[in-house]
């Protein structure tokens, strides 16, 4: 038998159970060079979960499930068509311009489309369509549904309307999963490992989701954590308390020289979290990454959800410790990985 | 005299009684009790050899729903409800903390998605002692201060 053939029937396999022998033939045919299937022979794309709601919804095995299924899409980077006919809606109820694009950046990569819209004004809810009503007309219309939505806790009671997978896109200042998922992604990508890292986290640490969500991923991990923040901006205190029951040692520290981490997370210091302007303007310094900052900063490599406005200087994006562009393509294989496996594909 | 004639024996109705001390006033509240038009007796810091002291409410003519009896649960976590009929009790229930609470306190985060669409709250139950819940959609958690505020609002 060829290599060829022993391929194609190990892929039908483990092809989804409702597709026929010929479907899976013609995909291969269409889609998915050799190559590509040497490449994922005998991996799978494992089942992550029916949604993905909230980074608490994940322990270890998860997220190491979906960082192990983003490395397999790396390998269909130039795209591939196995989500072929599938439809993802992108409900938009607030913009949003880096998750909307990836997300359909990595539907398209799948050979999947795309239907949605960006804003609620353009949507039946400026005509005061309720959110469970929304979500029941799109998943007549697509397979797989990702949304970002100005309320807490969106997401959530979308998924418990719809009968397709949602995917959280962002639910107030409640949940960006797929953010954190992406993060630790680059940790990992980058320096091949999690575990034993020092990581930073920096800039509003009171408000911010994303560093919420990530403290609450890296306490499956084995790290140890140092904070920077303004005065009143620092980590609240059950992420704290989270964290020293999980066993993960912290530190809050005052000065960017007190940081010693292989990974610095940074994140932007909105100016209305300060009574006045001129209070910002005094701290706004001190949370600066410039040139002079990686004299003690060392290799440590730099992340940024993105957009940034002034933390982190032009000056530093061409340094090896620059990460936050890499970390945004990354984006990329961690949504087609969520994507593939939401749909049940597998390999 | 025997502790239990502080109050008068009630013919028919609930007895609730083992109320953590001092908040049978908010177990009042909770089952509308100022608006009822019935006897209703309140004593307040009774002797109980179990717990110390204890409150006890004894409504006459009233049997209350699952969710009263829920929310009791959220101020008064000891407390037993007794049904009365002819001077009997004929039924004596400890109330339970449920691990899922349902439609009976809003929650306290202003923009948590239960203010602005159809849906009743859900809480998920974290912790009994110290009190803390959790909103199944927001993922707020709310401490005993702010149950016992929220469900105030709701009264």
């Amino acid at each position: 038998m060829s290599i060829d053939w022993c391929l194609q029937i190990q892929y039908v396999d483990y092809w989804l159970t409702s597709q026929t022998m010929m479907d899976a033939v013609t995909h291969h045919s269409a889609g998915c060079s050799t190559e590509t299937l040497k490449l994922l022979c005998g991996k799978n794309i494992f089942p992550v979960m029916q949604d993905v709601i909230s980074i608490k919804d994940f322990e270890r095995t998860d997220i190491e499930n979906v960082l192990e299924n983003a490395s397999i899409m790396e390998g269909f980077a130039k795209g591939t068509d196995i989500l072929r006919g599938r439809i993802l809606a992108t409900l938009f109820f607030e913009p949003s311009t880096r998750t909307r694009l990836s997300f359909e950046s990595a539907m398209n990569r799948l050979g999947g489309s795309v239907i949605g819209f960006s804003e609620s004004g353009s949507s039946s809810v400026a005509k005061g369509e309720t959110l469970q009503d929304t979500v029941r007309m799109a998943e007549r219309y697509a397979d797989i549904i990702v949304m970002r939505h100005p309320r807490d806790g969106a997401a959530r009671l979308a998924a418990e309307a719809a009968h397709v997978p949602i995917i959280n896109g962002g639910d107030g200042v409640n949940q960006h999963p797929t953010q954190t998922l992406l993060d630790l992604y680059t940790i990992k990508r980058t320096l091949k490992t999690i575990d034993g890292l020092r990581i930073g986290l920096m800039g509003d640490l009171k408000y911010g989701r994303t560093v919420h969500s990530l403290s609450y991923a890296l306490s499956w991990y084995d790290v140890t954590l140092q904070f920077l923040s303004p005065v009143g901006l620092e980590m609240p205190l059950h992420i704290k308390e989270d964290l020293t029951e999980k066993g993960i040692p912290f530190q809050q520290v005052t000065e960017l020289e007190d940081l010693k981490v292989d990974v610095l997370y940074v994140t932007r210091i909105q100016k209305e979290r300060f009574p006045d302007v001129e209070e910002y303007e005094k701290v706004k310094g001190s949370y600066q990454i410039t040139a002079e900052s990686l004299d003690f900063l060392g290799d440590a490599k730099i992340l940024h959800p993105l957009p940034r406005v002034d933390e982190i200087d032009p000056e530093i994006d061409s340094t090896p410790n620059a990460l936050y562009f890499e970390q945004a393509g990354y984006g990329i294989p961690v949504r087609m990985a969520l994507l593939a496996s939401l749909l049940g594909w597998k390999l | 005299m025997k502790r239990e004639l502080k109050i008068s024996a009630i013919k028919n109705g609930t007895v609730i009684d083992h109320i953590t001390p001092g908040k049978a006033f908010e177990v009042a509240r909770i089952l509308g009790l100022e608006d009822f038009s019935a006897p209703v007796s309140i004593a307040v810091n009774v002797s109980s050899g179990k717990s110390g002291t204890k409150d006890i409410i004894k409504i006459e003519n009233r049997e209350l729903s699952k969710n009263e009896v829920d929310r009791i649960s959220l101020v008064a976590p000891n407390a037993t409800v007794n049904i009365v009929k002819n001077y009997e009790v004929i039924d004596k229930k400890k109330v339970e903390i449920p691990s899922e609470i349902v439609g009976i306190l809003p929650c306290s985060n202003a923009n948590c998605v239960t203010h602005f669409e159809p849906v009743k709250t859900k809480f998920l139950l974290e912790s009994i002692t110290p009190l803390r819940i959790r909103c199944f959609y927001c993922e707020r958690v709310l401490t005993e201060d702010d149950i016992k505020r929220e469900i105030a609002r709701e009264d």
